[in-house]
């Protein structure tokens, strides 16, 4: 159960071939009416059925957020992900219906900021897409810094440059340019905000550059989905529901539950957005924390976990669900 | 530090921590009254004294550590008479400041309520100012009625200087103004009020 209002069905209004690894997808209502209004940053949930299972993925929408006729998703094909990507990339195609969420932002821009400075490493372009057309029509003042292996992979690049001139700069690894982030970070004007969506050490790098910069961690922004990884099967024991489920190898523990018919909440599926938390009742093992949204105390408290991305090994595990 | 029971129940009850010092590209530190000890405290560490600047107004009860201060031997050093002397110099700092500064704020609760909001209107978190309360214990006041603020209110109840009425001093206060609510307390049964008691000495 996504929290809030109704999915939606949609239909495949476009598929584009962006580059090697990116497609993008437009969705328009099947109804013909408007979507919900959007901020930039938000994402959707993708529902799919995949030979029967039902995998539900976080994309960040791209589209321009003053555009309610659909909205665009850029995806990247992970040959060694769980699968959806490559659903999408292999079997969804224009005609076919959809389900998603409604958006949900978990990466909202901070409009009391003085300026954005935003950090792009690979697909984490998308988010930034959205913002830069919505801070461009509000006047708000923005600089992208947008980093890629070459610039075949920097999907959107040469766009954002011909539409943003020097508000966008881009860096080829290829090339071996990277970003000066030490003079970055200290030539900002006070007031500036600053945002990173990318790879992982993408992230842990600007984010501890900008600590050690004196950045207040109030002015700092990052978003990583996480996919939920595989590992052992175990079994969990749902005590409001009376349930004794198996959670496979390549499934969520949330994918499992509800594969039960539980219907469990959830928003963002990526261990971002802490809607699933969970209350540990009972457990004889080893809980395995993949999320982003406990604390390390309450990791290591063992009290609650988020079932989108976390995982258990050991005895018995029962969960209040 | 000086540590004042607050009913949790009250959220926007400002809480202060302690000063320490932090990495960043320059310190610029506001103190008023006894707020100077605590930034003695800090600049004990002598690593940012180069790139720290110091605005000090002595307290309006009459405490004065501007010798002291000085003798810690920042970069800049300003004494002004009053928080409103000091505001356009704190104004044209954070106008040209860069993210990376840290702003440290220490002494009445008034003072470092107004250094938050200035930080806060050029456009940093509110979480960015490290603050640390000291000595006085007077408020700020902004009558919720005719919505005049008296400074270093220490009684409660006690007279609003613009409108005359008399205000119950209370612990809700307001961010954007650097203010506690101060609210008529005879509304109902004018000239029923209780006495007068030096509350924040």
């Amino acid at each position: 159960m996504s929290v809030g209002a109704p999915k939606i069905p949609v239909r495949v209004a476009q598929v584009v071939q962006v580059n090697d690894l990116i497609k993008r997808f437009r969705f328009v209502r099947r109804d013909g009416g408007v979507m919900p209004s959007f901020s930039g940053g938000a994402h959707v949930v993708v529902e799919m059925d995949i030979q029967g299972v039902r995998r539900l993925n976080p994309y960040s929408l791209m589209s321009d957020p003053a555009d309610r006729t659909g909205y665009e998703i850029s995806v990247r094909r992970d040959d060694a992900g769980r699968g959806g990507s490559l659903h999408l990339h292999n079997a969804v195609v224009v005609g076919d219906d959809m389900m998603i969420s409604p958006p949900v932002n978990l990466f909202a821009l901070d409009l009391r900021a003085r300026k954005h400075l935003m950090i792009a490493g690979g697909i984490g372009i998308t988010p930034y897409l959205a913002q830069m057309a919505q801070l461009s029509s509000q006047r708000g003042t923005f600089e992208l810094h947008y980093a890629a292996r070459n610039a075949g992979l920097c999907a959107y690049g040469s766009d954002l440059v011909a539409r943003y001139g020097r508000a966008a700069r881009l860096y080829f690894d290829d090339l071996g340019q990277s970003m000066d982030l030490p003079r970055l970070l200290a030539n900002q004007p006070l007031g500036t905000h600053l945002y990173v969506c990318g790879p992982k050490p993408m992230i842990a790098w600007v984010l501890g550059a900008a600590r050690a910069a004196g950045w207040p961690d109030g002015a700092v922004h990052s978003e990583e989905f996480l996919a939920p990884p595989p590992g052992k099967v175990f079994n969990v024991t749902l005590a409001a529901s009376g349930k004794t489920v198996s959670v496979g190898t390549h499934q969520s523990l949330l994918e499992a539950i509800e594969a039960a018919g539980v219907d469990a909440p959830y928003l963002c599926r990526g261990g971002a957005c802490g809607e699933c938390e969970t209350r540990v009742l009972a457990c004889d093992g080893r809980l395995m924390h993949n999320d982003h949204w406990l604390t390390d105390a309450q990791k290591a408290a063992g009290v609650s976990m988020m079932p989108c991305v976390s995982r258990f090994e050991g005895a018995s595990l029962v969960l209040d669900r | 530090m000086t540590t004042i029971p607050c009913p949790d129940a009250i959220l926007s009850r400002p809480r202060y921590g302690v000063l320490g010092l932090r990495p960043g590209s320059g310190h610029l530190m506001v103190a008023d009254g006894d707020g100077a000890s605590a930034l003695i405290d800090v600049l004990v560490d002598k690593s940012a004294l180069a790139t720290t600047h110091i605005i000090y107004v002595p307290g309006a009860n009459g405490v004065d550590l501007a010798v002291q201060l000085q003798e810690m031997g920042p970069a800049q050093f300003v004494r002004c008479p009053s928080f409103a002397a000091a505001l356009p110099r704190l104004q044209k700092v954070l106008a040209c400041a860069h993210m990376g500064v840290q702003i440290y704020a220490a002494g009445s609760e008034g003072l470092m309520g107004q250094v938050q909001r200035e930080a806060v209107a050029a456009g940093l978190p509110h979480t960015a100012v490290q603050m640390e309360h000291r000595g006085s214990l007077a408020r700020r006041v902004q009558c919720v009625h005719c919505k005049g603020i008296t400074e270093n209110v220490v009684h409660d109840p006690f007279q609003c200087g613009h409108c005359g009425l008399n205000l119950f001093v209370r612990d809700h206060y307001s961010r954007r103004i650097a203010a506690f609510q101060g609210v008529n307390i005879d509304a109902e049964d004018p000239g029923l009020v209780p006495a007068s008691k030096v509350r924040f000495a």
